[in-house]
């Protein structure tokens, strides 16, 4: 199905196919993303949104054996970011990832955050110190960690981590932010922090978010993709799939008849 | 009822029997061990003393000393550290974060797991006819480095490549994920979060070395020697030499084994009393390695 809607386009993808392998597990999915907007994508176990969402920065070139086919476009300059001839790494350094489990370095607070830097060849100690301080308070972390940027982000708590992970993501200016089912490892409090932060975040950034919970894409995102099966069967605002969703299936799996 | 019970006194009876035999075994083995080091440390402590270290070897049982022995042991172990430690590191992250995994590379880690255990004495032949024949560095220190660094090369290859494979890999994803290159991600977390299971290899690698005698013997370390190598540092111009590498030396199993061969019992003294040193050599090593490792998983846990 293709869709349009009537806002300002931050990425597009076109006739997009992806294969593990032989396995063909996105077919032909097109779906807008708006600009400074939150997309979640929805879907039972195995349906491919996090394939799809990891189409976005290139995370797939990471493995052998696996293929894009078609196009997602990044606007406004529109280039086709999974075109073997644009380098991973340079759509990486552009749109950020947070992963579903925490996964800070081993290392200090003020050294997570500055990775990004760091890797972009920043040496100045005043730019790091500027862009930790506004990525922690970006991610509602500084309060509670500014006495303690030097102790290992090992000892902040599991919803802490995350938000930490999501300042390293914030540091270095994305276009836009993925986040692969951030609160699935997380408690009621924690993961209500971090809706709350994506609610937040998305006057600066565009945001896609992958999650298991229908609660949360309904109470963070703008619009919902519900995919089955590598297909997206229903795409529109939030309010309308949760309410008056179009096709079947959606209903079935919003209900919680399935998946 | 009755008969159940039997059951359960004799399934209990073989129980029973199995864990006297098991202690048994581990005693025996013990035993050994703490007889054969007790017997060490009577026969050779009180040979043990500053001068046992600061003397050449002597036709005098009473005058001769290891102070050649101990000076090469360490110097090989300088020499070999050298050599295998980046050699090894590089090849194990190689092949961890940068080769493909197909079947060239199975290939290639069945071979290593297989050279670790191909016995000392074949490094030494083909130490022998490299660096002795082929690359003319003499029957030297640089030789016998070299020699037990091939021989410890797969050690700290596997040792590595056991440190990397611990790291999780959401930590390499949250890294590539930033943008970081290969090298970025090695460089940045690959070496930093492995080096403690990297060093601990490393070190148990070193203390196989310097017990080794057969490589050694067979790239023609001598058994006597009354003098030590050129000094590395000196009051000259340019103060720093080289030479030292190029000299013959001793090791101090070799200088265990040529007093243990003499016919006079006050000669296995020394023997005795060079094992001493030696196995402390060792148990120092070991313990090093196991504090290392102590160290690190305190400070990173997955």
């Amino acid at each position: 199905m293709t869709v349009t809607i009537s806002e300002d386009l931050k990425a597009e993808s076109k006739n997009l196919n992806f294969y593990y392998g032989a396995l063909h597990s996105l077919k032909n999915v097109n779906l807008p993303i708006a600009r400074r907007r939150v997309t979640a994508l929805i879907g039972p176990s195995g349906c491919g949104k996090t394939t799809f969402l990891r189409c976005f920065n290139r995370m797939h070139d990471l493995y052998p054996h696996n293929r894009y086919e078609g196009e997602i476009i990044i606007y406004p300059e529109k280039l086709n970011i999974i075109s073997p001839s644009v380098d991973p790494i340079e759509i990486r350094m552009q749109i950020s990832m947070v992963f579903q489990k925490p996964n800070p370095f081993p290392k200090s607070i003020y050294e997570n955050v500055a990775y990004g830097l760091r890797v972009r060849g920043v040496k100045k100690k005043g730019l790091i110190d500027e862009a930790v301080e506004k990525s922690l308070r970006g991610s509602a972390l500084w309060d509670e960690v500014k006495d303690r940027l030097n102790n290992s982000a090992f000892d902040l708590s599991g919803g802490q981590q995350q938000r930490l992970c999501i300042a390293r993501a914030l540091a270095t200016d994305p276009r836009i932010l993925l986040f692969d089912e951030p609160t699935s490892a997380l408690d009621p409090t924690a993961t209500s922090k971090i809706e709350e932060l994506i609610i937040e975040l998305k006057n600066e950034v565009t945001i896609i978010i992958v999650t298991h919970n229908m609660q949360q894409a309904a109470r963070v995102s703008d619009y919902t993709a519900f995919m089955y099966l590598g297909e997206i069967i229903e795409f529109d605002k939030t309010d309308k799939i949760f309410t008056a969703p179009s096709n079947k299936l959606t209903e079935e799996y919003i209900t919680g008849r399935f998946g | 009822m009755k008969d159940i019970k039997k059951r359960i006194a004799f399934n209990k009876f073989k129980d029973y029997s199995f864990r006297v035999l098991g202690l048994l075994s581990t005693f025996v083995g013990l035993a050994l061990l703490f007889a054969l080091i007790a017997d060490l440390f009577m026969e050779g402590a009180p040979r043990i003393s500053y001068k046992f270290f600061a003397s050449f070897p002597s036709r005098f049982p009473e005058e001769a000393g290891i102070l050649s022995a101990w000076v090469g042991t360490l110097l090989i172990m300088l020499v070999t550290a050298f050599a295998a430690i980046p050699l090894g590191v590089a090849a194990g992250i190689y092949l961890e974060e940068y080769a493909k995994k197909n079947w060239l590379t199975d290939i290639i880690e069945i071979n290593i797991a297989n050279l670790a255990g191909v016995p000392s004495i074949i490094y030494g032949l083909l130490a022998l006819g490299m660096f002795v024949y082929f690359f003319k560095f003499g029957e030297s220190v640089l030789t016998g480095g070299l020699a037990l660094a091939l021989l410890i090369l797969p050690m700290v290859i596997m040792a590595t490549r056991e440190a990397i494979r611990a790291i999780p890999n959401s930590i390499r994803e949250a890294s590539y994920a930033l943008g970081a290159t290969k090298w970025q991600t090695v460089w940045w977390h690959i070496i930093p979060y492995s080096t403690g299971g990297i060093l601990t290899g490393i070190i148990i690698g070193l203390s196989r070395a310097i017990g080794e005698t057969a490589p050694i013997i067979t790239v023609g370390a001598l058994t006597f020697i009354a003098f030590l190598p050129t000094p590395p540092v000196s009051s000259d111009f340019p103060f720093i030499s080289f030479k030292w590498l190029f000299d013959p030396f001793t090791v101090m199993p070799i200088q265990i084994f040529n007093w243990v061969s003499r016919p006079q019992q006050e000669f296995h003294v020394n023997a005795a009393a060079a094992g001493i040193v030696l196995l402390c050599m060792t148990l120092l090593m070991n313990a090093a390695a196991i504090y290392i490792r102590y160290r690190f998983r305190k400070k990173i846990k997955w």
